[in-house]
């Protein structure tokens, strides 16, 4: 056996991961991606002496399995890469090299990924990152940001064109880095790892903490009551609309059709203002925490939950009827910023950029948690892998969640006297959790030791596969259609940086 | 110069209404009227701030470019009342004085050395390169109706009788409303409220100036917006007396705005490649007007 197979929020001791020779581990992991229903959802290392352990997740969309393998390689003899097998790894390559300055001899590129403080090798610096650049008359660059014309977060755009025409995009990230994978283990307490875990993304607060709870849940072994469980579910799917209707309201604005820019923006703020009601945060922080429900969801807030709703929907429905049929919208949209299918499976794309080109990954369906196990839930697939995709499927995964909603409240579980439970942590454990948040799958795992104390933690943002995909998909597009591509991604610069 | 006391007047208002329609139409209730002409007022105040990679021709680029403007409005006439300045052939002079102010934009954006504005002011000499024609053809054509070539005689000795010339003063009247949008760089072109520079056309041109340069730009903008509006109004304002022709003058601008607000609220900007196609098809529907004037005049069929 080159792996172990667990299930989603599972955890097993460090010492039943198999470890095996790095060539062997080579080959087991870049074969299994050689199937399409496999995708990477992390592969990373720990520091061991001289010597590093990498461990490398492999989830499979159809069995519910994810395939844990392992490997311990020395820090200074160079090694083969899986990149020149699959393209899918090379960014969790190169944020190997960043960190451990693993030398891979046949890797395309290593270029720097996110400049942690604790890189190894501290001359790289963000000022003199390599750009891929081309010696040519005709030709110019173009250099957006890092400072972004809207002021949202930083990150360098640059351009290679041919007038007006995209030839090669290339985007470099790691302005913000802020070590949050380091601060899990420097906080010790409880609450401040999971004010931590909200602070992740701000646009996927209720996502990333719910990764952490079930992680932390999983490595505790608590089973969290129905109560706890309706409460996540509803925030996670409450913020999936919040999130996508703020989205298309961002696309609009892009495309300057100010109508849907203003409706959709409207239509977003009732939503998180729900939030706001229920636990006293828009974003909903502080909502989802460890073991507890400090809000938990009442009668009362399900009446004004379904009057919010009744109220939304109408509008929303009217409202994207409206954008949809604009010709001068699908005039902007159609046909910008494609993604086909091959190449969305060669990048290993996840969440919603996977689905807008028909590869049906979704983790509520593949590796259910929590409520979702009974929801059934079926993936909305779109086939065209533009941006007037990515707009329809934000349109009918609100719906969705709508409905969603809707039937889980119709039961609500009583609030569970809450038990003391002894949140101590499993030692010696490992244990992945997987979460479909609006953006995608968010992966964590954490690693403890054998005082039960965590020495590793790791985060993956939708994003960090993701920003390849928005690279990819503005080649031979017009310029002037990049930030509508953009948009139509949303992906996170913090997610990624971390 | 009645004309010329009528556009100021306009233009003092024009862009308030523009923005009052989109906010109306949005929902919201939108600033003043007059909200636009005090910020830039604010602009006029301050002093202006030059990048170190610039020469003195970004520094002349904005006067230059807003007094163009300011000679154009000075042969509009209103009715049979001719510009302060009025001659045969004036309406040649008009485009190409309005040309020369963009040519000063254009090497003004250039000379900050800025992609970004490299790119806005390439889009932006296609965008004018290409409505030429368009207004060509249609002031030529009403030239060959009327047998004048200059403004106040072409639009004093203008007879709309036929339904054929009906037809003619609503196009031209379309063709005019297109033409001041591209000029100006507002939508369906450009998008004026975008913030991505790698979609601006005007905007990022501009994003270089400052203080009162800013303010003479944008302030030009506002007096391109009621000349062309008065070049409208023209075709309505046949010799009317003063107390019917003011008022109708007016009330075109108002329309006007009102019209550019609502293109610019229930539309998406086009795809920028799209957009030489769509300024050809003006030019297509000039040329419908000129074959209209044939008809009339009876040199066709």
């Amino acid at each position: 056996m080159s792996a172990i197979a667990i299930k989603n929020n599972q955890q097993i001791p460090v010492s039943s991961i198999p470890l095996v020779d790095y060539h062997d581990f080579l080959i087991f992991n870049t074969s299994l991606l050689k199937l399409e229903e496999n995708h990477c959802v992390n592969y990373f290392g720990i520091p061991k002496n001289n010597t590093i352990q990498l461990f490398c997740c492999v989830a499979n969309d159809n069995n519910q399995n994810i395939l844990i393998s392992s490997s311990i390689i020395d820090k200074d003899k160079p090694y083969p890469s899986f990149s020149e097998q699959h393209v899918a790894f090379e960014k969790f390559e190169r944020e190997i090299h960043e960190n451990f300055g693993i030398n891979y001899t046949n890797h395309p590129w290593l270029k720097p990924v996110r400049y942690a403080y604790d890189r190894q090798n501290k001359s790289n610096t963000i000022t003199n990152y390599p750009f891929f650049k081309i010696d040519s008359e005709e030709l110019h660059e173009v250099g957006v940001g890092p400072i972004h014309a809207g002021i949202i977060e930083p990150g360098h755009f640059r351009f290679l064109c041919n007038g007006e025409q995209i030839l090669h995009l290339e985007i470099q990230l790691g302005y913000q880095h802020r070590g949050i994978e380091k601060l899990f283990l420097n906080k010790k307490r409880l609450v401040e790892r999971n004010t931590l875990a909200e602070n992740i993304a701000g646009d996927s607060v209720i996502g990333h903490t719910t990764a952490f709870v079930n992680l932390w849940e999983s490595l505790c072994k608590f089973e969290p009551s129905d109560d706890i469980l309706l409460s996540r579910i509803i925030a996670l799917e409450l913020e999936r609309i919040a999130v996508h209707t703020g989205d298309l309201s961002g696309m609009c604005t892009d495309i300057a059709y100010q109508l849907g820019s203003s409706v959709f923006g409207r239509l977003r703020t009732p939503i998180i203002n729900f939030f706001q009601q229920w636990c006293g945060n828009r974003l909903g922080k502080s909502l989802v925490r460890v073991g507890n429900n400090n809000f938990p969801f009442t009668n009362e807030l399900r009446t004004k939950l379904i009057a919010v709703l009744d109220k939304f929907e109408p509008d929303f429905d009217e409202m994207c009827k409206e954008t949809f049929h604009a010709p001068t919208v699908l005039g902007r949209l159609e046909k910008t910023g494609i993604i086909t299918n091959q190449l969305g499976k060669e990048i290993g794309l996840v969440g919603m950029a996977a689905r807008m080109t028909n590869i049906n990954r979704d983790i509520r369906s593949s590796h259910p948690f929590g409520y979702y196990t009974s929801l059934a839930h079926q993936p909305i697939l779109k086939g065209h892998g533009d941006v007037q995709s990515r707009g329809q499927i934000r349109r009918e995964e609100v719906k969705q969640s709508i409905n969603y909603i809707r039937n889980l409240l119709n039961n609500i579980p009583l609030k569970q006297k809450e038990v003391t439970t002894n949140l101590q942590l499993t030692p010696s454990s490992f244990a992945i959790s997987l979460i479909e948040g609006w953006r995608g799958e968010i992966c964590h795992c954490a690693i403890t030791d054998e005082k039960g104390e965590l020495i590793h933690y790791k985060i993956k943002d939708p994003s960090f596969h993701n920003w390849l995909a928005v690279a990819m998909s503005v080649r031979n597009n017009e310029i002037s259609d990049f930030p509508i591509g953009n948009k139509s991604f949303d992906l996170s610069y913090c997610g990624h940086d971390l | 110069m009645i004309s010329l006391v009528l556009i100021l007047i306009a233009s003092l208002f024009f862009m308030g209404i523009i923005i009052r329609t989109k906010s109306i139409t949005s929902g919201r209730k939108g600033p003043g009227i007059f909200q636009p002409m005090k910020d830039i007022v604010r602009l006029w105040k301050k002093g202006a701030v030059y990048s170190e990679t610039t020469s003195f021709i970004f520094q002349i680029a904005p006067s230059i470019y807003f007094a163009s403007i300011l000679m154009a409005v000075l042969v509009i006439p209103f009715g049979s009342y001719g510009g302060v300045i009025s001659f045969n052939g004036d309406f040649v002079f008009f485009a190409y004085v309005l040309a020369l102010g963009k040519f000063f934009s254009i090497i003004g954006a250039l000379d900050t050395g800025s992609s970004f504005e490299g790119m806005g002011a390439s889009r932006e000499a296609l965008y004018s390169l290409l409505a030429e024609p368009a207004f060509f053809i249609l002031m030529g054509s009403f030239a060959l109706f009327t047998g004048h070539t200059s403004f106040v005689d072409i639009f004093t000795s203008l007879h709309f009788g036929t339904y054929i010339s009906y037809a003619l003063g609503i196009l031209a009247t379309f063709i005019l409303i297109m033409i001041a949008m591209i000029e100006n760089s507002r939508m369906p072109i450009d998008d004026p409220k975008t913030h991505l520079e790698l979609t601006m056309v005007h905007e990022v041109m501009i994003l270089d100036n400052s203080g009162f340069d800013l303010g003479l730009i944008l302030y030009g903008t506002h007096l391109k917006f009621a000349m062309y509006g008065a070049l409208i109004a023209n075709f309505f304002t046949d010799s009317f007396p003063f107390y019917i022709s003011i008022p109708i003058f007016l009330a075109v601008q108002f329309i006007f705005a009102i019209i550019v607000g609502m293109l610019e609220s229930f539309n998406a900007r086009f795809r920028m490649g799209n957009n030489a196609q769509f300024i050809f098809t003006l030019t297509s529907l000039s040329l419908l007007i000129f074959f209209g004037v044939l008809l009339i005049l009876k040199k066709i069929i």
